[in-house]
């Protein structure tokens, strides 16, 4: 511990614009994995195992569309609309004949998913590690911000998935669509009553959930490293989110996404050996005191 | 009404071979059908068991096309006293109980009377114990770690590492790192490495011999992301807010390369001196797309050093089989085919481990990747010396290495000497 390290940090403008902006950057990426999961998880009942490899086609899917195109925007729609259309397929497909059956049943397939998408992704791209590269229109110098200093590219990244999250909120609480799906969300066999084609419903859902892993991949693919499996190291963190801000919740996810990219960003400054620690410490306290998380909604 | 029958009668049939098919593709796929070249009778039976997936299956692959092309020419040269070679490789997953399993299967049931082991370390030293019991000369062409090789307690007599090894390395590290912080008054430290055994203890060996040779040297803060960490941005702020004047890591394959591309965002590399351990390896400085200049590395492989034309044709033929130059993986195992090789012609083809293992210890090979044409395995622990450990700089085009400077290998081996005594190993 070195709490020290944290106050002077907290009350120089400049580490702590630096450290806001690097909670920021974790949190926003993070969200928007863990608010497709979490968006899944409350249309469809399904703990999507496989939802990490939605990331990982999002990212490859960016990486092969800048490849040929060189631009950017033409990459970071390729891998979003790709991954969506990828989990429209999986549901129609797969997932779909599995609905109500048992958790490892759901589990088991999707396992089955993600190692088959890792072995594709390794058959056509190969083992290798890849690289995108930063776009030219963002290799330039750091944004300076009070003393800060915050990469362009970055902003752009926080910027994006601030606005997706913002209109998921909207189109799910202030659309009919949205009013649609959350009553497809408490009772499906009445909004089948109802004429509505939940099938087509369910699918546009899975496909949505599937779009923003995908593009929290794309966004991801100027900056990380490209591997088959890379989508499993972020399923364990976004599921302590959707975990921490209640399965279902979007606001309870962006929430915990952000207190995760909080903690992240001010634990390497004043408590480096218990930053991973501290997540679960967190998960943990909030599963005894309120089971369905910060935002969860109680089983009715 | 008959035509449909026949043909559900041809569907069914169809199935049930397909689904024969398919449990035999897949009992094949449990039990793992070994990759096999060069088959041919009196052949002798090279066993390797190695890394063919997962993140660093691209170095695994690597240790087997540097096997193929030594295989591929000892065969075209006629073998010796009419044998021939045959490769058989086989993916350990990076486990080391994988790895053990699958050298006592190439051994016991594929009929392998030597082994190539292209394992990391953790594999490398679960290996070593399953040639302890059994007669067959074992070269270890991965694992760094010197007690493999150093610690008395672990010799096998069959067994040889043909592999840099850490105190090696940090030794070379730390004596041109000493040098670069007297030039430019480097005093302030920091280092950013894997949390895992290899991380810590190539960073600590690294910075014990530079404070050793500059003892001006202070480390003022570490960081230590997980192993193979997608993001590393709350680690590269911290070392924003430290301000330090240099920075050590060993943070190595497509781990290095984020960490390279996070940190030219925030312009890092222009306010501290950069020291890696791994960024000389080939694959890494090609995959990084924009790669800053200055940043300074240790050795892994180039094309360009040794500067001679056997080392361009090694890096040419293996880009032919791999497409991409080769790793540090990739030289050393072709290096350690270069030793069995000319141990089989001593022996005329006899593989009794012993035999072959009296051949190699000692052994000065010749080879255009030694610096000066040879590379030596040392009799005393059987490791190899005389390798290259120079250190070089990153300039932005290709090959993006120049100004390679070598250690000298007399004061390596003082030190090394005196590291052993200080780790009760001599």
């Amino acid at each position: 511990m070195n709490l020290e390290a944290l106050v002077a940090c907290l009350t120089s403008a400049s580490c702590a614009v630096t450290q806001i902006s690097t909670a920021l950057i974790v949190g926003t990426l993070l969200f928007l994995v863990a608010a497709g999961l979490s968006l899944i998880f409350g249309v469809l009942g399904v703990i999507n195992f496989a939802h990490g490899g939605f990331y990982m086609l999002g990212a490859y899917f960016a990486f092969t569309a800048y490849k040929l195109s060189g631009s950017f925007i033409v990459a970071l729609v390729a891998g979003s609309l790709g991954a969506g259309l990828f989990g429209v397929l999986f549901e129609r497909l797969i997932i779909s004949r599995v609905y109500g059956r048992d958790l490892l049943m759901q589990l088991l397939v999707c396992y089955a998913l993600t190692l088959i998408l890792d072995d594709g992704v390794k058959l056509i791209y190969g083992a290798e590690y890849r690289m995108m590269g930063m776009p030219a229109a963002f290799a330039v110098a750091p944004v300076q911000i009070a003393g800060a200093f915050v990469p362009g590219y970055y902003l752009f990244m926080v910027a994006i998935a601030l606005a997706t999250g913002l209109l998921l909120w909207l189109g799910i609480n202030r659309t009919l669509l949205g009013k649609t799906i959350r009553a497809l969300a408490i009772n499906p066999q009445m909004v089948g009553v109802l004429g509505v084609n939940t099938a087509a419903l369910y699918a546009g859902v899975f496909g949505v959930g599937s779009l923003l892993a995908g593009m929290a991949g794309a966004l991801a693919a100027p900056i990380r490293t490209l591997t088959p499996g890379i989508g499993f190291s972020f399923l364990i963190e976004s599921f302590i989110v959707t975990v921490i801000g209640g399965m279902g919740s979007i606001a309870g996810a962006f929430i915990a996404a952000l207190l995760i990219g909080f903690i992240r960003a001010f634990g390497a400054i004043g408590f480096p050996w218990f930053v991973e620690g501290l997540m679960f410490a967190i998960m943990a306290l909030v599963l005894v005191i309120k089971p369905t998380g910060l935002l969860g909604r109680e089983a009715a | 009404m008959s035509k449909t029958r026949t043909s559900r009668t041809r569907t069914t049939l169809s199935r049930r071979k397909f689904i024969a098919t398919a449990a035999a593709g897949t009992a094949a796929a449990i039990t793992g059908f070994p990759h096999i070249a060069g088959a041919q009778a009196k052949v002798i039976r090279i066993g390797m068991p190695t890394i063919l997936s997962g993140r660093v299956a691209m170095l695994g692959n690597s240790n087997r096309a540097s096997a193929q092309i030594a295989v591929k020419a000892f065969n075209e040269a006629g073998g010796v006293n009419g044998r021939t070679i045959e490769l058989i490789d086989r993916d350990s997953q990076g486990k080391p109980d994988v790895a053990a399993k699958v050298t006592r299967d190439l051994i016991n049931n594929d009929g392998c009377e030597i082994i190539i082991d292209g394992e990391a370390s953790s594999g490398a030293f679960a290996v070593q114990e399953v040639i302890r019991d059994l007669p067959v000369l074992c070269i270890h062409t991965c694992s760094e770690t010197s007690a493999l090789s150093a610690d008395p307690k672990l010799f096998v007599k069959t067994a040889f590492r043909c592999a840099r090894q850490g105190i090696h390395d940090a030794v070379a590290g730390g004596t041109y790192a000493a040098k670069v912080a007297k030039e430019k008054g480097l005093k302030r430290w920091m280092t950013c490495s894997p949390d895992y055994a290899y991380g810590r203890d190539n960073t600590a060996e690294f910075l014990e011999f530079t404070k050793r040779f500059e003892p001006s040297v202070e480390v003022v803060d570490q960081v230590w992301p997980k192993l193979f960490a997608p993001d590393y941005t709350e680690s590269i702020t911290k070392i924003l807010q430290v301000k330090p004047q240099a920075i050590y890591s060993a943070l190595w394959g497509g781990d290095v390369v984020a960490f390279i591309e996070q940190a030219t965002l925030y312009n890092l590399f222009g306010s501290s001196t950069f020291f890696s351990s791994s960024i000389g390896d080939p694959p890494v400085l090609t995959a990084i797309r924009q790669i800053p200049e200055g940043l300074l590395t240790a050795y892994r492989y180039s094309r360009q050093y040794p500067e001679n034309t056997g080392n361009t044709a090694f890096a040419d033929a293996f880009n032919k089989v791999a497409h991409f130059d080769p790793t540090n993986w990739g030289w050393q195992t072709y290096v350690a085919m270069g030793f069995l090789v000319e141990a089989l012609k001593r022996t005329n083809g006899d593989t009794d481990g012993k035999k072959l293992a009296a051949e190699i210890a000692g052994m000065r090979l010749q080879t255009p990747l030694g610096i000066d044409g040879t590379i030596t395995m040392r009799e005393s622990d059987h490791t190899i010396i005389g390798y290259p450990v120079a250190w070089s700089h990153t300039v932005p085009k290709a090959p993006f290495l120049a100004g390679f400077e070598p250690v000298a290998w007399e004061n390596i081996l003082s030190h090394e000497a005196e590291w052993k005594k200080s780790k009760g190993y001599v």
